[in-house]
């Protein structure tokens, strides 16, 4: 089987988030006995990475704060310089549920990007006004562009195989929504097969999102804008594959 | 126009030009971002010298008033320079970003490297500190 957790490298991008990464992190040693992990600590001034590491993680600290995007594509170079073939993204608030890694794998078999999304049957995660037509239309114009069905194109759990790692290797955005909705246009358009798999999304360990109206507008507007300098830019080219020593 | 206005406009002109080249010359601006800056001196020392060169121009390009022609193209300069500084800051944020990763791709094998030397018994009198090395 290709697609084994032993070539799999699990991602998790970590802001400030000491509460939480150590509980993820040992989660995710229980229920996938044996798969590496790597958290990137994108510039907490917390203690993250002392709690990674003591929950026995590998630990990456970037100098400065680049985003989830920045911390992604640094997951991806890692991945792509010690030879993993896969890369699945787990946030450190806990709100991915590392039991349905199995099922993302699975899916990775006839598929270059695996979405792990909320709105696909699994759950009851539920969204009101404009942020839900945003999300909406977004999706609608994501799956035209995939030439599959998206129901939910803002998760941030997916898996990468091969192909998309080498592509997300130098090309993951860094720019606000770039690592979620500008991700899967640089994959649709690289030729990648993206596929989505139905999860349960469990509410965030600390905080909760807004539904400040102005907020959403300027969601909208950021989202459709990153939409369509997404579709207009030129195709991007893969990495090649690393090998050192 | 009177004689100040004359050579006022004659000193400016010239000023900028010295101040550009003798940042060229301290290798504190590049000739790539300092062209716009010399063209547009050497244009206003041109001007300065010949006023009679402006009214002629603002003939030829059909505009009522030649100082209307002097701020149109002082804008046009600075507009060129600022999107030159963008695109640049852009690229040089790419840059970090790169350097960045690269350094903590380092640091990483680094810190694999010393413990692979700690668990043969080699003697780690310094550390890097920054990540306490796993038990």
């Amino acid at each position: 089987m290709p697609t084994s957790l032993a070539q799999t490298l699990i991602v998790v991008p970590a802001f400030n988030e000491e509460a939480a990464v150590g509980a993820v992190v040992r989660e995710i040693a229980a229920t996938l006995p044996g798969v590496s992990v790597l958290v990137v600590d994108d510039g907490s001034a917390d203690t993250t990475s002392v709690v990674a590491a003591e929950a026995g993680a590998e630990v990456a600290r970037l100098p400065f704060n680049m985003g989830v995007g920045g911390a992604m594509r640094f997951g991806f170079k890692y991945a792509l310089e010690h030879g993993f073939s896969n890369v699945i993204q787990i946030d450190a608030d806990g709100q991915h549920d590392p039991s349905n890694v199995p099922a993302l794998l699975a899916a990775l078999e006839g598929a270059d990007l695996v979405i792990g999304a909320r709105f696909a049957g699994a759950g009851d995660y539920t969204v009101r006004g404009p942020r839900k037509w945003a999300m909406r239309m977004l999706s609608r114009t994501l799956s035209r562009t995939a030439g599959t069905q998206l129901s939910d194109t803002t998760s941030g759990f997916k898996a990468s195989g091969p192909r998309a790692v080498a592509l997300f290797a130098s090309n993951y955005p860094a720019e606000y929504l770039g690592d979620t909705i500008e991700a899967l246009v640089i994959a649709a358009r690289a030729g990648c097969r993206i596929v989505q798999v139905p999860v349960v999304m469990r509410p965030r360990a600390a905080g909760v999102p807004s539904q400040n109206p102005i907020k959403a507008a300027t969601y909208l507007g950021r989202a459709f804008l990153a939409l369509g300098f997404a579709l207009f830019r030129p195709i991007a080219p893969a990495e090649r594959q690393l090998n050192p020593s | 126009m009177s004689l100040t206005a004359y050579i006022l406009g004659i000193l400016a002109a010239l000023l900028t030009l010295g101040l550009v080249i003798e940042m060229m010359r301290r290798k504190r601006m590049r000739e790539r971002h300092a062209i716009w800056w010399l063209l547009a001196g050497t244009l206003a020392l041109v001007i300065g010298v010949f006023p009679g060169i402006l009214n002629w121009a603002a003939g030829l390009f059909g505009v009522g008033a030649p100082t209307n022609l002097v701020f149109f193209v002082s804008i046009a300069v600075l507009f060129l320079v600022c999107i030159q500084a963008s695109s640049e800051l852009t690229t040089l944020e790419d840059k970090t970003r790169s350097l960045a990763e690269h350094s903590v791709l380092l640091q990483l094998r680094v810190e694999e490297l010393e413990r692979r030397l700690g668990a043969n018994g080699g003697d780690r009198s310094a550390d890097t500190g920054s990540v306490p090395p796993a038990a």
